[in-house]
């Protein structure tokens, strides 16, 4: 009951007067009613789930094998750093191009997924190419702080890295899972690339050159 | 000594405005969730500090889980009934009313067309059991059946946004190949997906 009462369970006034029949109290037992409320309440608490899923956009280039050599966009190899995934979350990675019959392979530098790893190393190779990592947070901050409105950051980001003195020496950085990357490690790499304002960046497959490269890697530690 | 006199009302509380909260909450979580029909494959996803919402409606997901069985799921009711109609065709076959209904229903499924008909006669501790026993839709070149969910799926409703759900472990060549798929030209022609993802809170430094 929602009220306990010590003395007479009646309710009624202990007057003196007319006699009526005999007053029963008005009052419903509300237990159940409130035991059911509160296990609704549980259920719907437990069941209910607050933290949607988000998603991560993905603009892949389109598939034209008829581009002509000219029009392709062609980046100087030593902005480009490859970062190669593979097994155990593990990344590599080197710069320039990795081609047998223009002399030696670039050797691999290893690095972990976490804030010490590949984060450090994108951010360094960033902020060598024109301070990108620096100038970019900067809008960044000022977006958070309401300096700039929310929409003009995309904007932005595409002048800063499409400007002409700086078209063709920021850091372009190629993804290559091998085969035994694992999607985590995709999403992963992609979240750095947002983390360390890349602003140029590819999604492509390891080649056979690559998977070579390590293949020798893993076995030489 | 006179005696120590008892107080003489009633202990009592008033619980009526905890009542009347438990009730405001009830009506709150009530209002507030919303159910959704299972899912076949149980995705644990990556996280990532994309904020990105996801649209609940208007979506076409494929889902990968830990071992790489490819799921396909498509939103509303009309669309599905109209895909399902389409592949019936093209696979020689035929759904009946009641197999519709249930397909419009359902969430993601992961069953070969040919099998697509028990799996939707089935009640949902046989569909449990079926759902584990398959293999996931087939995604070989040879016998592409998802390439052919795709094509439908993108004809029926070209402006559906297109989702992928891959669970942290699966291999990143089977999504690979699904992504393919969807940007061919012939199939899906797409190449804006939607990774899910979890929320991640912020870069730890």
């Amino acid at each position: 009951m929602a009220e306990m009462n010590t003395d007479d369970g009646g309710g009624g006034k202990k007057k003196h007067g007319k006699k009526r029949a005999k007053k029963s109290s008005t009052r419903i037992d509300m237990t159940p009613m409130v035991d059911l409320g509160f296990l609704l309440l549980t259920f719907f608490i437990l069941t209910t789930t607050f933290n949607k899923p988000q998603a991560m956009q993905l603009t892949m280039p389109k598939k034209d094998k008829d581009i002509p050599l000219d029009d392709q966009s062609k980046v100087p190899a030593d902005h480009t750093m490859n970062v190669l995934l593979t097994k155990d979350n593990v990344v590599y990675w080197y710069f320039g191009m990795a081609d047998p019959s223009k002399g030696a392979l670039p050797a691999l530098n290893k690095a972990s997924y976490g804030p010490n790893g590949l984060r450090k190393v994108l951010i360094a190779e960033n902020n060598k190419r024109h301070r990108a990592y620096d100038e970019i947070e900067k809008l960044k901050n000022d977006v958070a702080s309401g300096k700039l409105p929310k929409d003009s950051l995309g904007k932005k980001k595409g002048d800063f890295f499409s400007d002409k003195t700086r078209k063709t020496s920021i850091l372009v950085v190629l993804l290559k899972p091998d085969k035994d990357a694992k999607y985590k490690n995709i999403v992963d790499a992609l979240d750095e690339m947002a983390i360390c304002n890349v602003g140029t960046y590819a999604l492509l497959e390891a080649n056979e050159v690559e998977d070579q490269m390590i293949a020798n890697a893993n076995t030489f530690q | 000594m006179p005696k120590i006199k008892m107080p003489k009302n009633s202990p009592s509380i008033d619980m009526t405005p905890m009542v009347d909260l438990a009730f405001l909450l009830v009506t709150f979580f009530m209002l507030i969730s919303q159910f959704r029909a299972e899912e076949a494959a149980v995705i644990d996803i990556p996280s990532s500090v994309s904020d990105l919402k996801i649209p609940e409606k208007d979506l076409l997901m494929i889902l990968v889980d830990k071992q790489d069985r490819v799921f396909f799921n498509l939103t509303g009711k009309e669309e599905r009934v109209k895909v399902l109609e389409k592949i019936g065709e093209k696979y020689k076959v035929v759904f009946n009313e009641e197999q519709k209904k249930e397909f419009s229903n359902m969430a993601s499924f992961g069953v070969p067309v040919k099998q697509l008909p028990a799996y939707l006669d089935a009640g949902s501790t046989d569909r449990k059991k079926l759902a584990e026993q398959s293999k996931g839709i087939p995604i070989d070149s040879l016998n592409c059946e998802i390439c052919d969910w795709i094509y439908f799926a993108r004809t029926t409703a070209p402006k559906f946004r297109v989702a992928i759900k891959g669970d942290q472990v699966t291999s990143y060549p089977v999504v690979r190949k699904v992504m393919n798929y969807l940007q061919d030209d012939n199939i899906g022609k797409v190449n804006k997906f939607n990774l899910i993802t979890n929320m991640e809170t912020g870069p730890s430094n």
